[in-house]
């Protein structure tokens, strides 16, 4: 217990210089956000087409997950079905095994963290490489992800330098120069692509009417994964299901202004099946239920469902920015996690995030697909109230209470918070949120995920600030 | 009962709510209203479209020429002299006058391997659309592009843009795209090089994506 204390502090102490660098970028992205929205003169009628897209699919999502079984199976592709993490990770397993192999690929996934995949895997001996820089650091180092907008940022570049000639052969003589070490990530990862067999990755849409998958990304690992394998294996919820193919051409609008501000990010991949000489030659698509299905139960409450993880809803909410997140309890963080955690649970987790929330209504104004995530939120407090025992009206005492107590205490208020932030550390490795923000950063963040707890408490800010 | 029945059943099971009549998908010229309808065409005219496209890809820090039609052998080898690259790989359909003297050229034909690929300077292809306000251009694996792996390996992509293939928004690509979506052909959007910025936050071009984009308007 001692050392871990230890090692927190360490933590915090060293974060101290770096922690300027954070909070830059995560202003800076908010104010490119609405920059890069405010360019778009029919962003509104965007937002709602995409709401009204969104509805109908989910409304009729049985229709086209078949439609996209037909499609995908016609374009030489394999559907599997999951209806739970566990399913899903011993099909990918056999799928891995079957191919011979006991290495794949990866391109980071909000699905397969969600199923914990790389833990599973590995207890069957197959090692899931992530693929991008920022992993390669901290997998590297055997270290932990310092913060989600740039996991590997308590690591300068000296010690990366000396990270990287420890670690990958043939480094002896490199320097500290950014563009030297990501050169020699290039040239480690490079060898582990081309030789590949299995490839796994998640998906950010995929199209029912023509089988497409799309996954969107920044590095190129993405590309790297999903072309160069024998063998592409893809998990997705199923709720990610678009009806047609000229669906794309609204949320590929909305999603990269949305997540990292730019008009456009710098990949995206679509691909149908197998095609001949070109790309893997095996194709699976597994399908996972996981709770969405729970959450498609409650009419109100199923538009949770709609979310195209661009995390925008996170980073203008006051109540994640003061609390740092910890409090959403490792799964989705933020107002998203507030609405989705509990319903995707049926309510064993999760159950005091609807009353984390001041309503403030920012959240519902940035989402690209405008879910009502206030409304939703007043709906779940009545249905916890009314479903769950032990609530039955505490459930708002009691998480206002514990909100109360840690406000009106600083110094209580701002321990809990570090010590959360550092609980949190591990399971932003292989929960649902171990994804950074990316964005200003030119990074990345949905086939992967949402953010985990901001590195900067509120009150840390706020003294900076002063 | 399998899995599939299992999760379609409970799909069904919590959609009760939904008339079995209501139509399954949104669709744009049946259901847009003044709330939903948004810009589907762009107005510019040819030339402001390719200024525009060049603006926006240079921002993403692409380079970005442009060259009458019978000039683009010369404004390829310029391309290639910028980044000390001698050997470009191709695909098997590249036009004839894209060929600039003084470059190696070798065919993706048979289908190189994956280590060859990677050993080449830079890949020189074509491309299906471009889209002027993204600043990205669209591989479909049509005319003179080759398969994926083609552009992704080598450290350098040239790319040549007929004038005619740049479009305003994303909507009118994705009308130009649904053919080869359709037929299963892959589809590549590129916007700029590959980055990161991952190390103290200084953006580097390129980790495991191409680090060099050439883009060369044909007008
Ligand atoms: S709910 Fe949040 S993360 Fe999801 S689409 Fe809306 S703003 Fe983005």
């Amino acid at each position: 217990m001692r050392n871990e204390f230890a090692e927190a502090a360490r933590h915090e102490v060293a974060n101290s210089q770096l922690r300027a660098n954070i909070r830059n970028a995560t202003h800076t992205i908010r104010a490119k956000r609405e920059e890069a929205v405010a360019e778009v003169p029919d962003w509104e009628q965007l937002r709602e087409a995409g709401r009204r897209i969104k509805e109908r699919t989910m409304r009729n999502l049985d229709r086209h997950l078949e439609q996209l079984e037909r499609s995908v199976t016609a374009a030489g592709g394999v559907v599997h079905w999951a209806t739970e993490a566990a399913d899903a990770n011993r099909i990918v397993g056999d799928l891995i095994v079957g191919a011979g192999a006991r290495e794949a690929v990866k391109v980071k996934s909000l699905a397969t963290d969600e199923i914990g995949l790389n833990r599973a895997l590995a207890a069957r001996g197959i090692e899931a490489r992530e693929t991008d820089l920022a992993e390669l650091i901290v997998q590297l180092g055997e270290d932990r992800p310092s913060h989600i907008l740039v996991p590997a940022i308590h690591r300068n570049r000296g010690e990366i330098r000396e990270l990287f000639r420890r670690t990958l052969p043939g480094n002896e003589q490199l320097t500290d120069d950014p563009a030297e070490l990501a050169e020699a990530a290039r040239r480690f990862l490079r060898e582990k692509f081309l030789s590949a067999k299995v490839g796994v990755s998640g998906a950010n849409f995929a199209v029912a009417e023509t089988g497409t998958i799309c996954i969107l990304e920044s590095e190129g690992n993405g590309r790297m994964c999903t072309t160069l394998p024998e063998v592409l294996i893809t998990v997705m919820g199923i709720e990610k299901v678009l009806p047609r193919f000229a669906d794309l051409e609204v949320m590929l609008q909305l999603l990269p202004r949305s997540s990292t501000a730019e008009r456009m990010n710098p990949y995206t991949s679509l691909w149908t099946g197998v095609t001949p000489e070109d790309g893997p030659r095996e194709f699976h698509l597994v399908l996972l239920d996981g709770g969405r299905t729970k959450v498609l139960g409650d009419a109100d409450g199923r538009a949770a469902l709609h979310c195209i993880r661009c995390s925008a809803c996170l980073n203008v909410c006051p109540v994640y920015e003061r609390t740092g997140g910890h409090a959403y309890e490792s799964t989705y963080p933020g107002p998203i996690g507030a609405i989705l955690t509990p319903q995707l649970t049926g309510f064993t987790q999760g159950n005091s995030l609807p009353w984390a929330s001041s309503l403030c209504g920012a959240c519902y104004e940035v989402c690209p697909v405008k879910i009502d995530i206030p409304s939703i939120l007043i709906h779940l407090r009545s249905r916890i109230n009314r479903e769950v025992d032990g609530y039955g009206g505490g459930g708002e005492r009691l998480a206002m209470g514990l909100l109360a107590r840690a406000f009106a205490r600083p110094g209580r208020y701002e321990r809990a918070q570090r010590f959360g932030r550092w609980l949190s550390r591990p399971l932003t490795r292989e929960g649902w949120i171990s994804r950074r923000l990316p964005g200003a950063l030119g990074r990345w963040t949905d086939v992967r995920d949402l953010p985990a707890p901001s590195a900067e408490t509120f009150r840390e800010w706020w003294a900076q600030r002063r | 009962m399998s899995s599939r029945e299992l999760i379609l059943g409970r799909v069904r099971a919590a959609l009760a709510d939904v008339a079995d009549d209501e139509p399954a998908s949104w669709i744009y010229d049946r259901d847009a209203d003044e709330h939903s309808r948004y810009a589907r065409a762009g107005s510019r005219d040819p030339e402001a479209l390719a200024a525009l496209f060049a603006d926006r890809c240079g921002e993403y820090r692409a380079t970005v020429t442009r060259a009458e039609r019978a000039g683009l052998g010369p404004a390829i080898a310029a391309a290639c002299a910028r980044h000390g690259a001698s050997s470009l790989v191709v695909p098997t359909d590249l036009p004839e006058a894209w060929r600039a003297p003084g470059v190696e050229w070798r065919e993706d034909h048979p289908s190189l391997d994956v280590h060859a690929l990677s050993g080449f300077d830079g890949a020189l292809t074509g491309c299906a659309v471009a889209i002027a306000l993204t600043g990205t251009i669209v591989l479909d694996a049509g005319e003179a592009q080759g398969r994926r792996a083609l552009t992704l390996l080598p450290d350098l992509h040239i790319c040549v843009i007929g004038e005619e293939q740049i479009v305003e928004g994303v909507p009118e690509a994705f009308e130009r795209l649904a053919p080869a979506a359709r037929s299963g052909r892959p589809l590549t959007f590129i916007s700029g090089p590959s980055a990161t910025s991952d190390i103290e936050l200084k953006r580097v071009e390129g980790v495991h994506g191409p680090r060099r984009l050439e883009i060369v308007i044909a007008g």
